[in-house]
């Protein structure tokens, strides 16, 4: 009995000015994505990540001008330790690991991007109708996401590329799908909660079309919780891209990728590591990255001071 | 009994005060009722009476003695001893205080172990049963085996108060506890207050911002203004000749039941802490504020022994008499001419299989009001949400303009979409935050009219200054606005369709009342200038006399009572009508 609540009325909501001169604004016209993100970038774990990202972009981006050689020019007897004509040596066929190094970046990086990107509009997509359209509707459409949900993504890549073939399109495709259906899941479960409110109501009875509804009046209150998911999504594009291309159904040699470059040399591991561990550290650290970015705008958005933020 | 002293409680951060120089006391068996708009610093007071402030406010000087003890001095392991045992209070909203995982009785036990009341199970099981009786509930076991979401608001909020008077406080703060209750219930709640803190010699403060509320609980009265105790004294002198403007004009701002008088809002907002200005707050907002007022706060005076006031004029507006309320100007009749424009004949409907509306039947014309009235759950919202296609479960006719209508908005035509226009009871969710203005209000002109930008702005300017806001709101979201103006914001986009039909549910619950004072009075403006027909739904019988000119009270489902406004409420004919408005709390009844 004794609890009070905080939310009594109070400042909280003291308004200030006469009816008809309108108040100065009280609040900054932001809206909650930009906040979460100013409030995620307070964070010491966001700007680790961030920094880590961009290091590793950078890399990815600038590398392939950076090369000192050849992705294909042979340059020494194969796993050759660090010295002279290779800084980092050679791989399994005596090509320049560092040059391979700073070329095979891209391919994980854009490929990851665009299954994200990909994924999260089909997902928002099927998550919104879902939520909006309730009923039957959202029974069949969430039932079968389930069964998408049901493969591992890694087994369900594997499946599709290795029957059709390894073509980066269908990589890129078959990512995005099984990133699908889980943003679909957030993206109706946060809608859930908007569909309801009468502002929705309003336009329906306004005779605005559903598709509009979708997109100008609840998609712009799902903003926040969608970043932390796109984010969280390219974290484990990233993986799995890197991991395709380790089994071989990714790019195939001789380009130079991350993933493939494990793959190629881990015979030598014992006698010329660096081939193996260049690629597997800028991986490491580029999820990481991503992973520390998710969790820095998670926690902004469950907010330290959630309760004082919205009254 | 209970004194404060000169309290005041400030902000941590910039040291401005919340409220200052509060000074008052409390005798047992007494109800203090503590008025004051949203804002005002009336809970923070409330809160101050149990040695609490919220996060961000502190005390900062004064003292609130009980029994001559200054309890702001005290550890906060004595003070936590205090609360719930010899301070206790209620919330606005029971569903909030009470775990929705525990059983009420199994609550209640707690709140006597925690204050070690009752030497035994045995005594405190009795005490229990003593206690569900006093608050007029059953003391069975079942009952007390349920959980809170089992029970109803009504019953919350006495299983909440039952909480409080459980281990025999000698003070109770109780911070708007009917707010979120339907009249009837109230009116129950109420009277169980006021007997339970009589019988047991408990010093009450009833915080809240209803006027007709307090008159009907509280002994003497105090009215806050910007974080100052602008009035003190028995609420029959308060209300009839009231020493400060600004209770004059909250007198003004209650809609009585006899209907016999304007309603007149207050313009103006009060100033937040860190935002008042030099002299007396309520200067700005004053027709007898002069340059002293401006100047200088004004000290206590006395106008009687027990009735102090804080203005440089209270004997000027002492001298007026306080119930000078302007007569209404009857804008109602309607033209015979005008086609009926909304009828529901034998509205029949229902959720899934539950049946909610029986045989419904109503009229609305132009440029006139018709109030659907009734205690929550009768179905009145059902009926407001049938009329504009939100729901489709109902079969029967809604006719507009003598044209059957389809049951879904969305299948229905433009041009009838247009013109039955709805505003929301709640102007917090009908406005989607990530909006501006402007966007909002552009919303029904893209839909309805082909007009280009610079004419879809202009009018949508038009519709804003017609709900008295300026162009200058265009780019602002919903989240820097005030209630009273959000709701306005909602009226505009109504009315930038060029509707002929408004349907109003509940539009003013949300809101304070000289907030909701002139909301009433814009309705009945367009209502009057732009010839609407309005469908009001209220479960606020106070309110209808002011607007609407035929009424029609509802109950489980069906209209119990239908007629003009001034015989269905000076001389009801169904007994639920009857019922209705002897719960219902007004001024003149003091």
């Amino acid at each position: 009995m004794t609890d009070q609540r905080t939310d009594v009325d109070g400042m909280s909501e003291a308004p200030v000015e006469p009816v008809s001169s309108p108040p100065p604004p009280r609040r900054s016209k932001r809206s909650p994505l930009a906040m979460t993100m100013a409030r995620a970038l307070r964070l010491g774990r966001t700007k680790v990540g961030l920094a880590l990202v961009t290091v590793l972009v950078a890399v990815a981006a600038f590398g392939p001008l950076l090369a000192p050689e050849s992705t294909t020019a042979f340059v020494g007897p194969p796993y050759q330790p660090p010295g002279e004509g290779a800084v980092m040596g050679t791989d399994f066929l005596g090509r320049d690991t560092l040059s391979r190094f700073l070329a095979g970046g891209r391919s994980v990086l854009i490929l990851s991007l665009l299954a994200t990107v990909l994924g999260l509009i089909a997902g928002v997509a099927i998550g919104l109708i879902a939520a909006y359209s309730r009923g039957s509707m959202d029974d069949v459409i969430m039932r079968s996401m389930d069964i998408v949900l049901a493969f591992p993504q890694i087994v369900f890549v594997l499946l599709l590329v290795s029957t059709i073939g390894p073509k980066l399109w269908l990589l890129v495709l078959t990512v995005a799908a099984t990133h699908a259906p889980r943003v679909a899941r957030l993206a109706r479960g946060a809608a859930l909660e908007v569909v309801e409110r009468d502002f929705v109501k309003a336009a329906e009875v306004l005779g605005e079309p559903r598709w509009r509804i979708l997109l100008s009046e609840i998609l712009p209150n799902i903003t926040s919780p969608l970043m932390v998911e796109a984010s969280l999504r390219l974290t484990y594009s990233i993986g799995l891209v890197a991991a395709i291309s380790f089994l071989g159904f990714g790019l195939q040699p001789p380009a130079a990728d991350w993933g493939l470059m494990i793959n190629e040399n881990r015979v030598g591991l014992t006698v010329q590591p660096w081939p193996v561990a260049l690629p597997t550290l800028a991986i490491a650290l580029l999820t990481i990255g991503t992973n520390l970015i998710a969790d820095g705008l998670a926690r902004a958005l469950i907010g330290v001071d959630r309760g004082t933020a919205e009254a | 009994m209970l004194e404060v002293e000169n309290l005041r409680v400030e902000l941590t951060y910039s040291s401005a005060d919340i409220v200052d120089e509060i000074s008052f006391h409390i005798v047992a068996g007494e109800v203090l009722g503590l008025v004051g708009e949203s804002g005002s610093g009336k809970s923070t007071i409330g809160l101050a009476l149990l040695g609490h402030q919220r996060r961000g406010a502190r005390v900062a000087g004064g003292e609130v003695r009980l029994e001559g003890d200054n309890i702001l001095t005290w550890s906060p392991g004595r003070l936590r001893k205090l609360r719930g045992g010899v301070v206790s209070y209620v919330p606005q909203d029971p569903s909030a205080s009470l775990n929705p995982a525990l059983r009420i009785g199994k609550q209640l036990e707690e709140t006597l172990e925690a204050h070690a009341y009752g030497g035994s199970s045995k005594a405190r099981h009795d005490r229990i049963d003593e206690m569900m009786s006093e608050v007029l509930l059953p003391a069975d076991r079942e009952f007390l085996q349920r959980y809170p979401h089992q029970l109803s608001g009504g019953q919350l909020q006495r299983v909440a108060l039952a909480m409080a008077f459980a281990c025999r406080p000698k003070v109770i703060v109780l911070d708007e506890p009917t707010t979120a209750l339907d009249v009837t219930t109230q009116s129950h709640v109420l009277g169980t207050v006021r007997d339970l803190c009589v019988a047991h010699g408990v010093a009450a403060l009833y915080v809240t911002h209803d006027l007709a509320v307090v008159a009907s609980v509280a002994d003497r009265l105090a009215v806050m203004y910007a974080g100052r105790m602008v009035e003190l004294g028995p609420k029959e002198q308060l209300f009839k000749s009231a020493a400060h403007p600004y209770t004059k004009r909250l007198i003004q701002a209650v809609p009585d039941i006899s209907g016999r008088f304007e309603l007149v809002g207050i313009p103006g907002r009060a100033p937040p802490p860190g935002h008042r200005p030099e002299g007396c707050f309520f200067a700005p907002r004053c027709e007898f504020a002069d340059d002293k007022a401006r100047r200088e706060f004004p000290g206590v005076t006395h106008v009687s022994e027990s009735h102090q006031v804080r203005c440089w004029h209270a004997e000027e507006v002492f001298a007026e008499a306080a119930r000078a309320r302007g007569l209404r100007k009857d804008g109602s009749g309607r033209d015979e001419q005008d086609k009926g424009l909304l009828a529901v004949r034998g509205l029949q409907a229902y959720y899934r299989s539950r049946h909610v509306l029986h045989d419904v039947n109503i009229e609305v014309w132009p440029r006139q009001c018709v109030a659907v009235v009734g205690e929550s759950g009768s179905g009145k919202t059902t009926l407001a949400r049938c009329v504009v296609g939100l729901h489709r479960e109902f079969s029967g006719e809604v006719l507009l303009r003598g044209k059957a209508l389809e049951t879904s908005a969305r299948s229905r035509d433009q041009q009838s979409r247009r013109q039955i226009q709805y505003i929301f009871q709640s102007p917090y969710s009908s406005l989607n935050p990530r909006k501006t203005i402007g966007q909002i209000i552009a919303q029904p002109l893209r839909l309805f009219s082909d007009l280009g930008r610079r004419d879809a702005e202009a009018r949508t300017i038009e519709a804003l200054e017609r709900v008295s806001l300026s162009g200058a709101y265009l780019s602002r979201y919903p989240d820097q606005l005030s209630g009273g103006e959000r709701q306005r914001v909602a009226i505009a986009r109504a009315l930038a369709a060029q509707p002929s039909l408004l349907v109003c549910d509940e539009v003013t619950s949300a809101l304070d009342v000289s907030v909701q004072a002139a909301i009433v009075e814009l309705l009945g403006e367009l209502q009057r200038d732009l010839g609407l027909g309005l469908l009001f739904i209220t479960h606020n019988l106070a309110l209808i006399r002011t607007i609407a000119q035929e009424v029609a009270v509802m109950a489980d489902g069906r209209i119990v009572e239908a007629g003009p406004v001034a015989s269905v409420l000076d001389s009801p004919q169904a007994d639920y009508t009857k019922k209705l408005l002897s719960d219902t709390p007004s001024l003149t009844t003091v």
